[in-house]
């Protein structure tokens, strides 16, 4: 848990815990993964810095993809809910001052995209994007539609699990991290060959965004609580600052 | 791997195809929050030499990835963060040094517009050579890649860099030199795999 101990760089990616490049069951990773190995190196001011998002960039409804992309009077279609958590590190501190992008297809599993060829339509009133800031606590909260599962060209007959993706920026360029949420109960997610990246149950269950009835509004949106945690930083009076590597 | 944090890291997933939408929504077509983050780097006269890097990563064919997202960050002239967390001074107000570009979706070009950065110390006190951080994501990425940014042009500097001189396949080094196509333009093309793999680092 958090301490009082000085910090130092960054702790190194768990790379035995998140997924390989190469996956081939997911076919597009055979052509995009590197395949020398990837040469370590302890973080440095460059990777121990971020830029500052400062609250005032926010609009009031950037968080709200409900009502964020939608004509005045209207919303977006699909079952209401709200996604909330909180941003931690490795250490188990929070991280505040964190900005969290997401983006999602509609409560069809269409994209507003001009890649996008699924047949399910568009929703005028739902562009799929929202942003937000966490707060001292590290906790955020998006107001969205749940999003519908769809196919994908990976097999003769993939569907990918419905999902939200989220992109992360903590306090070092080194915490830089992108990831998917999916939910909880969807029997989609272990036929996925994405999720299938996962090395282990645990990691899959990690991105898996229980139901939460606290949080959940009467006679308006469910919840689903979704933490997710950012790389921590090394604790120890005992730094290698002065002698090199 | 043991390890004494109490949490583990959440696990990564690919930005796939449709990144834009999240990360930069006016490029996708939403007009959004007034502007795409990381789009300027620059938002007033700013310290330094101003240069432009544009690259392209491909993948093992040798083929353009039309949907990549590149980011780089960066210390100013003087080698000082923008940063919260920048302690030994204050940076060029006017430099973000932040930046994020989508490749082109028809080329999979990728630009900034930017400085060339100053040297930053290493923890042991050994200056950097001029460097920018970089991060790529895309469809068939798992877990996004983290790579640095150097200059053909700093040779002397780039001779005594921590990282560049703790790189035992030399041949290897090219790989992360942008290369200056005067102007100030510099190319930094990324390829993930094959003869001219980019270096990319575990850092």
């Amino acid at each position: 848990m958090a301490s009082d101990l000085p910090e130092g760089g960054y702790l190194p990616r768990d790379r035995a815990w998140q997924p390989d490049a190469l996956t081939p069951p997911y076919k597009t990773s055979v052509a995009r993964s590197p395949q020398a190995p990837l040469i370590s190196f302890p973080t440095s001011l460059g990777e121990e810095t971020s830029p500052v998002f400062p609250d005032s960039i926010m609009g009031p409804l950037d968080n709200d993809l409900i009502l964020n992309f939608a004509q005045p009077g209207e919303s977006a279609i699909g079952p209401r809910i709200i996604v909330h958590g909180r941003v931690l590190d490795e250490t188990g501190r929070p991280v505040p001052n964190a900005l969290v992008e997401c983006w999602q297809a509609n409560a069809g599993g269409r994209y507003r995209h001009k890649n996008e060829g699924y047949i399910a339509p568009l929703d005028p009133n739902f562009g799929g994007c929202g942003r937000t800031i966490t707060a001292e606590d590290g906790s955020y909260e998006f107001r969205t539609v749940m999003p519908g599962p769809y196919p994908w060209p990976n097999g003769p007959n993939t569907w990918r699990p419905a999902h939200i993706h989220f992109s992360l920026f903590g306090h070092g360029f080194a915490q830089r991290l992108i990831t998917q949420m999916y939910f909880e109960g969807d029997p989609l997610i272990p036929l996925c060959a994405i999720v299938g990246a996962l090395k282990s149950q645990a990691a899959v269950d990690a991105l898996t965004a229980p139901l939460d009835m606290d949080r959940t509004v009467p006679m308006d949106a469910r919840a689903y609580r979704f933490d997710m945690v950012l790389r921590g930083r090394r604790q120890t009076y005992f730094e290698n600052r002065s002698e090199g590597l | 791997m043991n390890r004494s944090g109490t949490l583990k890291e959440s696990p990564s997933q690919t930005a796939g195809p449709y990144v834009h939408i999240g990360c930069t929504p006016n490029l996708a077509g939403l007009a959004m929050y007034g502007g795409d983050l990381g789009a300027v780097m620059k938002t007033g006269p700013v310290q330094g030499q101003e240069i432009t890097l544009k690259g392209t990563v491909y993948d093992g064919d040798a083929a353009a990835l039309k949907d990549a997202m590149v980011e780089i960050w960066q210390a100013d002239a003087a080698g000082l963060f923008n940063s919260a967390n920048e302690t030994r001074g204050k940076a060029d107000p006017n430099f973000t040094g932040w930046g994020r570009s989508a490749a082109d979706m028809q080329t999979g070009e990728f630009v900034f517009d930017t400085i060339k950065p100053g040297c930053v110390p290493f923890p042991d006190g050994r200056l950097q050579a001029p460097h920018i951080s970089v991060w790529i994501v895309a469809r068939g990425i798992n877990v996004g890649l983290q790579t640095r940014l150097y200059f053909d042009d700093e040779a002397d500097a780039n001779a005594t860099d921590p990282l560049l001189t703790h790189i035992a396949d030399e041949y290897r080094v090219p790989t992360l030199l942008a290369k200056s196509e005067g102007g100030g333009v510099y190319r930094f093309d990324i390829h993930l795999q094959g003869p001219q793999e980019t270096i990319f680092l575990d850092i």
